[in-house]
């Protein structure tokens, strides 16, 4: 009998699909959790709530750090990720296409930045950047530009794991077929091949602007005096005070990136590039 | 379109050998195949041609100009991939426009010279599909629309038809052959169908291990293998180990064949199996025992042991209905006897 053959067979899919809830829940509940306790009317946080209201959210527009913090986030994030984009698009055009030594060293170069901790990375940049201000007198720690710079770090190795991936998978015959046609290697690649992987890009964008726009850890380093990224800003409040308003900010930055991969996704199938 | 012409050019990758030395005169319109076992070299030989693979050595020429030093988009040869290779984000216009607006040809030529392309290949209604809405058959049109449009020097085709159906890669092949006949153009092929080659090409040139094995017509490769290996890879064939006599052959059992010409100082007999005569009435015959039938439609192949201890294939192409253990008697017409040297 069909059901009996298939009893092990449905025990397997009920552990599969337990599993597949279970990660799902894992992720989702601490975003749920966040957007639940923005809407506490309470102060001080308890549970089960006296009440709901939007009046951290209406408090927001009044806390100028935040304002300030997510607008420098926001500059900082398209500049790092466009920078980004910029460098590694070549760099893995290059690593993928041509044969030379040191290839595989300057891919592991590229992706470093994922491996040290952020920390570590913010440390040595606060270093360089002061180093290179008593050498030239150039503000480069507090400046909007030095922080993107710093981020473009963060952002690479997203960048060219993403592109090389999607130039990998991209079938050389029809690279091949355009130059037969007599299109030169700079036409192939802006006739042919990154319009084959263009969606990558997007993608790589994306995940470049995400992983910048939530770091701390290098941009603590980097900021001048007065001047903040929305995660310093969060961290700045909790340092002093515990209220919803900090989940009101959060729910606000979750729906910034939630925007993204939507608008994103109706350009290209992100589950077909990543 | 041009000549093409090969002088010793060898492809080595470290110690390996891919291409050894090949030699080929390809005639202004001549077709011909490549052909030979995976590994032997065909792909090799076919992308130093187009130029995706450097040479060694040796000189490749194109009508008279030297092209061995060429990029792949300086030498105006059209190529054809197994996989089609279209450009799956362009319509079938842009597809086979792609070459012509390289040329910087102008708009209004563009779409004449387009519009007949894929009207050769009868695909003019589907200009605007994309490549993911059509058929392997129709996308392999279009390839071959696209490398045509261009007037290229020469044809290259690696494997066009292996992967399509058995009915369609008929269709595609007949419809390859018109147009390089109509159009008179030099077209150099790979494949490793025997039947392919032999149906389509003017020539073939037989490799193994990055060697040429032999060129010729495939009647000749047919009738006049230069060797073992060839005889083997074109068409079915009974080798029997022995010596050439002054008149004839005789095999290391004893059995002594007589031929109507010389065969040289070879040590191997080649029979083909439709050429041997079932019955008797000749020089050269033989009785045995059939130890298998295998009915192959237009002929049936029988395994004969020969009295003698030799083995043969015989195609008899009618139905006698003979059957395991039947007794049976052969007779080789001395033209038949193909002399190899090893
Ligand atoms: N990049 C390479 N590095 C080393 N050896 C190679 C390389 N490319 C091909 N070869 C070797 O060269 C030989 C010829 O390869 P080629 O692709 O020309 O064979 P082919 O005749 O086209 O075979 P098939 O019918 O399987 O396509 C093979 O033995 C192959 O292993
Ligand atoms: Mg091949």
């Amino acid at each position: 009998m069909v059901r009996g053959r298939n009893a092990g067979e449905r025990a397997g899919r009920a552990v599969y699909n337990l599993a597949v809830a279970g990660g799902f829940v894992f992720m989702v509940l601490p975003i749920l959790l966040v957007l639940w306790l923005s809407l506490f009317s309470n102060e001080i946080l308890t549970f089960p709530p006296d009440g709901y209201s939007l009046r951290w959210y209406q408090g927001l527009l009044g806390q100028q750090q935040f304002i300030a913090g997510f607008l420098t986030s926001l500059q900082v994030a398209v500049l790092a990720t466009v920078l980004g984009l910029l460098v590694s698009v070549p760099a893995s055009l290059a690593l993928t296409r041509l044969e030379f030594r040191g290839r595989q060293a300057i891919l592991q170069l590229l992706l470093a930045p994922l491996v040290v901790p952020a920390i570590v990375i913010g440390t040595s940049l606060y270093v360089l950047f002061v180093e290179i201000e008593i050498a030239t007198d150039l503000p480069a720690v507090g400046s909007v530009v030095g922080l993107s710079l710093a981020h473009v770090l963060i952002t690479i190795p997203w960048c060219v794991r993403l592109v090389t991936a999607n130039l990998i998978g991209v079938n050389p015959a029809i690279e091949e077929a355009a130059a037969s046609l007599g299109a030169r290697p700079a036409t192939v690649v802006f006739k042919v091949t990154l319009p084959l992987i263009w969606p990558g890009i997007v993608a790589a964008g994306l995940f470049g602007f995400v992983t910048s726009f939530g770091n701390l850890e290098i941009s603590l380093f980097l900021i001048a005096p007065g001047q903040t990224t929305l995660p310093i800003a969060i961290l700045q409040y909790l340092a002093w005070k515990i209220d919803p308003t900090i989940a009101a900010v959060s729910a606000m930055q979750i729906l910034v990136i939630a925007a993204g991969l939507l608008i994103t996704d109706r350009f290209v199938s992100l589950s077909r590039v990543v | 379109m041009s000549t093409v012409t090969l002088e010793a050019v060898s492809k080595h990758y470290g110690d390996a050998v891919a291409v050894a030395r090949v030699d080929l005169d390809v005639a202004q319109g001549e077709l011909v195949v490549l052909l030979g076992p995976s590994g032997c070299g065909k792909t090799t030989t076919l992308r130093m041609i187009a130029g995706f693979i450097e040479a060694t050595s040796g000189t490749i020429r194109i009508g008279a100009r030297d092209v061995t030093n060429d990029p792949p988009y300086r030498r105006n040869v059209g190529l054809v991939f197994q996989n089609y290779a279209l450009f799956p984000h362009l319509t079938v216009f842009e597809n086979v426009a792609f070459g012509l607006r390289r040329r910087k040809v102008a708009e209004a030529d563009i779409a004449r010279r387009v519009a007949s392309a894929l009207e050769m290949v009868q695909l003019g209604a589907l200009a605007q599909r994309l490549p993911r809405q059509m058929s392997g058959g129709q996308q392999q049109r279009v390839a071959l629309a696209r490398a045509l449009v261009i007037e290229p020097d020469v044809l290259l085709l690696d494997e066009p038809l292996s992967n399509l159906d058995a009915k369609l890669r008929q269709d595609v092949r007949v419809e390859i052959r018109r147009l390089q006949q109509s159009l008179g153009l030099t077209t150099i092929m790979v494949t490793h169908d025997q039947e392919e080659a032999m149906t389509m090409g003017d020539r073939l040139v037989v490799m193994s291990g990055g060697l040429v094995q032999q060129t010729g017509s495939p009647r000749a490769l047919y009738q006049r293998p230069a060797n073992r290996f060839v005889a083997g890879f074109v068409g079915r064939s009974n080798f029997l180990d022995g010596r050439a006599t002054g008149s004839g052959f005789v095999t290391k059992s004893g059995w002594q064949l007589r031929a109507d010409h010389d065969l040289g100082a070879a040590g191997t007999l080649m029979l083909r199996p439709e050429a041997i005569q079932v019955g008797t009435g000749g020089p050269n015959e033989a009785s045995g025992t059939v130890e298998d039938v295998t009915y192959l439609g237009a002929a049936t192949e029988l395994s004969v042991r020969l009295d003698g201890g030799d083995f043969l294939f015989v195609h008899e192409t009618v139905d006698a209905g003979r059957s395991r253990g039947d007794r049976i008697a052969l007779t080789v017409p001395p033209a038949a006897l193909v002399g190899l040297s090893d």
